[in-house]
């Protein structure tokens, strides 16, 4: 018995949790120093945001194998650079490889104007290596060592002039780590004659800086402090291993540029998105409702208190698609109400088997566990099949001979949990409802 | 309840529902949408209604259109009055300069500039890639699904019966699709794939439940032959299996009336599925195994 006041505690606290959780807009705790900002709103997909969503192919003629990889990676960083700097937030860039294609997939939630967009992200990135101009020179601005550009060198990035050094002159940049201090650096290798125009601006820029520009601007301005003859440059500084590797990425992006061309287009105005925001919400509270009248009208007693369980399971689940966070999309709206139909499943199975013992002359107490206990079985391996499907349609390792549609995925991704969560909505917490109420009648 | 006295009545009924979607199926075959085909989806929507209304397939206001876009070179597979004041055109794949040219030759003839809903393209490859990951995808689940019914049931007699009334649910969903895609012009896109594989793992999930049942009935009744244990089954999980049914039917019609335009037909092939998994566990799945020892006791 004293489990089962344990586990009615454990119920109440996941629920009042999940109710918090349901209500805030963020989660912001200040406990001391740390602060710990989370966003709670709910992920909508460009479907129900509005938004674009555009699949490139990357043309990789011109990059040797060894190199694709990197290439790509860079190519996808610099949009995902750029996108930001457009003032897009949330724009997601993936890479994806099938083959001998290598393709971006970019999701721009709640863009209007989309042609522009792809004009910005189709253009391939221009590096270049600047240095001051000589009216200049004498007061050399300070400079951050880090990889972001410092803001101070916003106001002089007019003092540079461009040196005739390209991303055509750099094979290509890589993390490297300081043989004496361990530190990470990014070092530059230079084609030869590259090397040759590198020697000769470091030679006559040493103790200055050399900025370089990605996209008109600048990604490092470092110092120069020496000559360096070699082509095989190194930019130190105070970095991280990630800030090192996004450095590298960003000169890579001029080193190996790739053209992409569009292949794929969706756009999705944003009235239709709201429309169907609307009218989901609408179609799933009157499901809902039609469930929940149902059970209290088969099942009667038991039926309300299976319903009770579903309040519980949809409180929990919303919760979780905060926290995980999921990207909604309509199938994924879909898939969470199909669930909600699903999750009374496990409550029917069990009710049913409980009638069943009572008519065998069973008390109901007993009844009641022996129908938990015998429906457990065909619960459990009724709903393994559905957990199968939504393993492969979901794909969670990327398989590239499985399909990684984002509506496919959202609808496997909200079926699955939600087959997961009624698993225990259905059977843990309408059991210890039951006992509970059971119990306490008996006593009275 | 006597309910194996009706078995060929189910039988037929199941018959009369799969076979003139089969037929279809062979002489219509399916209509891919662009997902797999490639090809331009391009939605206006107009303020003024009534005006768009009548330019259904064959009004003159249709052709209208049609004139506009041929003099622009464009080659349209299908327009389509999508709701209110909604038009959407089918082509090969245009860009989105081309999507604005209609947007504007649209403007001059409606004396209204058009609100751009949705313009989706896709490349032909990658079109063909997605019909193989598709495949892939289905031979997958179908193999986890034979192998975990194999597994579970350790007889050939349950995994192929169950197997069998699996194969006739997706025959249905595919036949009713053919049909609706001839007659309403509704596409097979990548949503329905996804349907008709959670159809599938329905479809079992319903089967394994009554099954399970015959099994325990047949360990605690080792004498009772097995017409009337599956009379007894029936008896017993049928609330179960329409109740469960019901709750999920529910949501479901909720959201095929109400919810959004988008996943209409997604909506409508869960729901098939849903009806046709209910109705073959019970008086397929059942029937069949019942058959199968008729058959098997008469070879002795």
């Amino acid at each position: 018995m004293k489990k089962q006041g344990w586990l009615l505690w454990f119920i109440i606290l996941i629920t009042l949790i999940s109710l918090l959780i349901d209500l805030c807009p963020s989660i912001d705790w200040q406990l001391g120093k740390s602060r710990f900002y989370r966003d709670l709103e709910i992920k909508k997909g460009i479907d129900l945001a509005g938004g674009a969503h555009l699949v490139f192919q990357a043309d990789m003629t011109t990059v040797g194998k060894e190199d694709q990889d990197s290439a790509l990676k860079a190519a996808a960083e610099n949009i995902q650079r750029r996108v930001n700097l457009f003032g897009i937030s949330e724009a997601t860039v993936q890479t994806s490889q099938l083959g001998e294609n290598h393709r971006l997939i970019v999701e721009l939630p709640g863009v209007e104007d989309v042609s522009q967009a792809i004009d910005l992200i189709g253009q391939t990135a221009q590096l270049d290596f600047r240095e001051l101009k000589p009216e200049a020179s004498q007061s050399p601005p300070e400079v951050d060592r880090a990889a972001e550009a410092p803001p101070s060198a916003g106001a002089m990035l007019a003092d540079y002039q461009p040196t005739g050094l390209t991303g055509k002159d750099l094979t290509r940049s890589q993390v490297q780590f300081n043989p004496n201090t361990g530190q990470p650096v990014v070092g530059l290798r230079f084609s030869d004659e590259g090397a040759q125009k590198f020697s000769a601006i470091t030679q006559r820029n040493v103790g200055k800086p050399v900025a370089i520009f990605l996209d008109e601007l600048p990604v490092t301005i470092p110092l120069v402090q020496e000559a360096i003859t070699t082509g095989e440059a190194i930019i130190s500084g105070e970095f991280t291993p990630k800030q090192a590797k996004k450095l590298s990425i960003q000169l890579n992006a001029g080193a190996l540029p790739v053209s992409i061309e569009i292949i794929q287009q969706r756009n999705i105005g944003a009235t239709l998105g709201i429309q169907s925001v609307q009218k989901s919400l609408q179609a799933g509270l009157i499901g809902l409702l039609m469930v929940v009248l149902f059970m209290a009208a088969y099942y009667g007693r038991l039926g309300i208190l299976a319903d009770m369980g579903l309040v519980v399971y949809g409180l929990v689940t919303l919760a979780l698609y905060k926290l995980i966070p999921v990207t909604l999309t309509l199938p994924g709206v879909a898939g969470f109400l199909l669930s909600v139909g699903m999750a009374v499943d496990s409550n029917i199975l069990v009710f049913e088997r409980m009638k069943e013992e009572q008519r065998a002359g069973k008390p109901r107490k007993m009844a009641m566990e022996l129908g938990f206990g015998r429906a457990w079985d065909s619960i459990r391996d009724a709903n393994v099949c559905t957990l199968i499907t939504c393993f492969i349609l979901f794909n969670p390792f990327s398989w590239s001979f499985l399909n990684t549609s984002g509506m496919v995925r959202g609808f496997a991704l909200t079926l699955g949990l939600g087959v997961l969560l009624s698993l225990f909505t259905g059977v843990v917490v309408t059991r210890t409802i039951l006992m509970r109420t059971f119990t306490k009648e008996e006593k009275t | 309840m006597n309910w194996m006295k009706y078995k060929w009545l189910f039988f037929i009924i199941s018959a009369l529902v799969l076979i003139p979607g089969i037929v279809s199926l062979i002489i219509y075959g399916l209509r891919p949408a662009i997902d797999f085909t490639g090809g331009t989806l391009l939605e206006f929507q107009f303020k003024q209604e009534v005006e768009i209304q009548t330019h259904q397939e064959g009004g003159q206001g249709y052709k209208d259109i049609r004139e506009i876009l041929k003099e622009k070179d464009f080659e349209v597979s299908s327009i389509q009055s999508s709701g209110k004041g909604a038009i959407l055109f089918r082509m090969k794949p245009i860009t989105k300069e081309q999507a604005a040219i209609i947007k504007v030759a649209l403007a001059e003839k409606f004396e209204e500039i058009p609100e751009e809903i949705r313009f989706e393209t896709v490349g032909p490859t990658l079109g063909k890639e997605l019909l193989v990951k598709t495949l892939a995808a289905i031979a997958l689940a179908a193999g986890f699904i034979l192998a975990y019914v194999g597994w579970r049931f350790k007889n050939a007699k349950f995994g192929i019966c169950a197997i069998l009334a699996m194969l006739h649910d997706s025959l249905i969903l595919l036949g009713s699709f053919s049909l609706m895609g001839h007659f309403l012009g509704v596409e097979i896109d990548t949503l329905f794939v996804t349907a008709v594989l959670t159809i599938l793992s329905l479809s079992v999930h319903d089967t394994v439940v009554v099954y399970d049942r015959i099994r325990e009935s047949q360990r605690l009744l080792p004498d009772v032959p097995l017409e009337q244990l599956a009379d007894k089954t029936i008896t017993e999980t049928l609330p179960r299996n329409v109740n469960n049914s019901l709750t999920i039917i529910f949501m479901l019609v909720a959201l095929l009336l109400l919810g959004g335009v988008t996943i209409k037909w997604f909506v409508a092939a869960l729901l098939i599925g849903t009806i046709t998994g209910t109705y073959s566990s019970t008086f397929t799945a059942v029937p069949l195994l019942v058959v199968w020892e008729q058959l098997k006791s008469k070879k002795r």
